[in-house]
């Protein structure tokens, strides 16, 4: 493209035109999105440009958003989602808490009222930097077009260095439609920031040496270790040292499943092991994973008799939650690779043969009913055993919030890293939908399967049209209880079966996809999932199925909420 | 564990948006910001937040960390009342007659140090800078008198130990 030069490096383009440049700087080819007034400048840019940037419209921009976290999460690259100002932009604010929460790299771009109408209540004016200020790790507002390639610059690095996080940037009209001599350097350092804190060799050496001491340790790893690019590390501590390793929810497909070190999932609704022996070991090793409540129960009752590494980048998750005998700051990647040297090669069959022992006990008490049923309702469990064979464990499985979430995140088999796309740590029902839509986009090569309520379902339902109108070969399976089933089995458990406000009565969802023109099938008796689940999979385009599950069936075993992991129960 | 008043120091950027940024932190955990002071401090173009909290140290520590976390904060840092030189500033306006009708002002102004800054006919103002305590207790003193209007600053501190801003943020010019 031919451009008017200000200097020999530099070109004279509209605020509009620079972020585009600023965003195919940044390696940026897809971005989410939804136009409105305060953003037009930007759009016509977007259409002129329409050949080496990909703009997803999707049918809500809180669909933008988590489009934008599904493609960050399964590429390791940032997600872009772009709104307008006033409702446009506090649409975004649910997906900016969900990437906060999440680590998830994201930015947002937000257009705002010409910067002689702010603080005016002018026409979808709204101050989406004060608002979005609690749930981003950084933002800005742009209001002078020689600002954009600095700040976008910053923005893209601040988003992906470090412990990942959202970022907001929110640019006036008139920004926009000015001019610029562009210019862009990204950026490679910010001094107020440190990304990654220094590795210390002396905590390193400490650490080695209570590992090697330990006659019972044990392993939680978490999404750490996928975000900083830790798999082989992790796996060559793991077989060196021949510790039991377990998964936090976003830890999941960091390791092959069917690893036999890989011994489960810890947290409220993880394996009954994992929970148990947390309160037996005598050395915990945390890796890249930061204590959530839903983890660890109880606080004064947790690995109390344990003393406790930390490995974690960011310094402000070491002793928030959990008092720590070491913490090793740094990239789990780094510092997993000094400490592997250090540790002894060792085996620890008794200790792991515990595990064996309660996964057994786990075995007849819940995983056996879930996945191998003997009633005649389907069950959640024996749908994503179908989609693991189906599927030769290799696809991305994008989960909801609920009970549905918990039985994939128990029982889908991963090979692969980055492959659990689901919101932990906000538990944003909603999610999956628009998830699934940018993980596809970000792996097109990949099987991509969300699974998903009826309730998460009809939260951002609207985005099939999305599906439909890009194209975008997504499986969607909706595990249909007729209930918001997580909170009916609290309620069940823990309100007297008071069932307030927690059935549904459902649409035909099979209709409402074939209204969007989606292949769509629904299966209510055993004898045709298996067949359902292969031709969804099979499907070149996207296919929608619905399972009518057992309405009332529970998620064991079940942390109750304030009890201990020792208490964990398996009915 | 006690609480107690820390003084939470916060070396960062002079960008818009920052203070609310660092409020929310406390308003995040529900703890109130007891005194609050922001200025320039030694180092060119880098601002000093001087923040004054009644609480634990565990919360403390957790909200520095979080401060400290933020992008555009260069370091903070806590500490007890016993590490810091601190004071605050008062200003008292009081209605002129007083001055001469009532002796007990006079020797309150002597014995508290404190400065008459301006004097017109109707009212004069008198500045005490010192401890929290003794602005408290000349408050109390005047109190009876009748005080016209009263406002109190932000604590300000400098630590007994060094704060190696400037070191940090020289060795970054040479990354």
């Amino acid at each position: 493209m031919q451009k008017a030069s200000a200097t020999p490096e530099t070109m004279n383009v509209t605020g509009a035109e620079a972020i585009i440049h600023c965003l195919l700087a940044e390696g940026v080819d897809i971005l989410y999105g939804y136009p409105g007034g305060a953003i037009m400048p930007v759009y016509d840019e977007l259409f002129k440009f329409k050949d080496q940037l990909h703009h997803v419209l999707t049918r809500h921009e809180q669909g933008a958003v988590h489009a934008a976290q599904g493609f960050a999460r399964v590429s390791g690259r940032v997600g872009v989602a772009m709104a307008t100002s006033g409702p446009g932009a506090t649409n975004l604010v649910t997906g900016l808490a969900d990437a906060q929460i999440d680590s998830t790299p994201v930015v947002c771009i937000t257009g705002q009222v010409p910067r002689h109408l702010l603080g005016s209540d002018a026409f979808q004016e709204t101050d989406i930097i004060g608002i979005s200020t609690p749930v981003t790790k950084w933002n800005y507002q742009i209001t002078r077009a020689e600002e954009i390639p600095e700040i976008m610059a910053k923005a893209f690095y601040i988003a992906r260095s470090g412990r990942p996080g959202p970022v907001l940037v929110d640019i006036t009209k008139n920004a926009q439609f000015d001019s610029l001599d562009f210019q862009y350097k990204p950026c490679k350092g910010v001094r107020s920031y440190t990304p990654i804190p220094e590795p210390d060799a002396d905590a390193i050496a400490r650490a080695a040496e209570m590992i090697n001491q330990a006659k019972k340790p044990y392993i939680v790893y978490g999404q750490g270790v996928i975000l900083g690019e830790a798999e082989e590390e992790l796996k060559a501590f793991v077989e060196k040292s021949g510790i039991p390793a377990a998964w936090t929810i976003l830890g999941l497909s960091a390791m092959d499943s069917d690893h036999p070190l890989n011994v489960g999932m810890v947290g409220m609704h993880g394996n009954y092991g994992p929970n148990v022996l947390t309160n037996e070991c005598d050395l915990l090793i945390a890796i890249g994973m930061r204590f959530d409540d839903r983890v660890t129960g109880n606080l004064e009752t947790y690995a109390k008799q344990a003393r406790i590494i930390h490995f974690e980048i960011d310094p402000a998750e070491v002793n928030k939650n959990v008092k720590v005998d070491l913490a090793v700051l740094g990239n789990a990647k780094e510092t997993l690779s000094l400490l592997l040297p250090q540790v002894e090669a060792r085996s620890h069959e008794a200790w792991l043969g515990e595990f064996r022992k309660k996964y057994e006990e786990e075995y007849a008490s819940v995983i056996r009913k879930d996945v191998t049923p003997d009633k005649p309702g389907l069950t959640m469990g024996e749908v994503v055993a179908q989609i693991n064979k189906a599927t030769d464990h290799r696809a991305v499985i994008v989960s909801d919030v609920g009970q549905h979430q918990m039985i994939a995140c128990r029982y889908a088999k991963f090979r692969e890293s980055k492959s659990n796309i689901t919101s932990g740590g906000l538990g944003t029902m909603g999610f999956a939908l628009p998830a699934a839509l940018g993980a596809k986009m970000a792996a097109p090569q990949r099987e991509v399967v969300a699974i998903i309520g009826d309730g998460g379902f009809q939260m951002n339902i609207q985005e099939l049209g999305t599906i439909f109108q890009t194209r975008t070969p997504v499986k969607i399976v909706v595990l249909n209880n007729d209930f918001l089933g997580m909170v009916r089995q609290w309620q069940e458990l823990f309100f007297d079966k008071r069932y307030a406000s927690t059935v549904m009565t459902n649409p035909d969802f099979v209709k409402i996809a074939e209204g969007y023109y989606l292949k769509a099938r629904r299966v209510e008796d055993r004898a045709s999932l298996a067949e359902a689940v292969e031709e969804m999979i099979a499907s070149e385009d996207a296919y929608f199925l619905e399972v009518r599950v057992e309405k009332e069936d529970n998620v064991f075993p079940m942390i109750p909420s304030g009890a201990s992991v020792s208490d964990i129960r398996l009915k | 564990m006690e609480k107690q008043w820390f003084t939470i120091s916060v070396y960062s950027e002079n960008h818009v948006g920052l203070l609310n940024r660092i409020s929310g932190i406390f308003l995040k955990r529900h703890i109130n910001i007891e005194s609050l002071n922001v200025s320039k401090s030694e180092i060119d173009e880098v601002s000093k937040f001087t923040i004054v909290v009644f609480t634990t140290e565990r919360w403390t520590r957790h909200i520095v960390a979080q401060i400290e976390k933020q992008v555009e904060v260069i370091k903070a840092f806590y500490h007890t009342d016993d590490e810091t030189i601190y004071q605050e500033s008062a200003l008292f306006k009081i209605a002129s007659h007083l001055l001469f009708d009532e002796r007990q002002i006079q020797n309150i102004i002597k014995e508290s140090n404190s400065q008459i800054v301006t004097v017109s006919r109707d009212f004069f103002v008198l500045a005490k800078t010192g401890r929290r305590h003794e602005i408290d207790q000349m408050y109390h003193e005047l109190e009876p008198f009748g005080i016209m209007q009263f406002v109190r600053s932000g604590r300000i501190t400098v630590t007994k130990a060094e704060m190696p801003i400037s070191a940090m943020l020289e060795k970054f010019q040479h990354v």
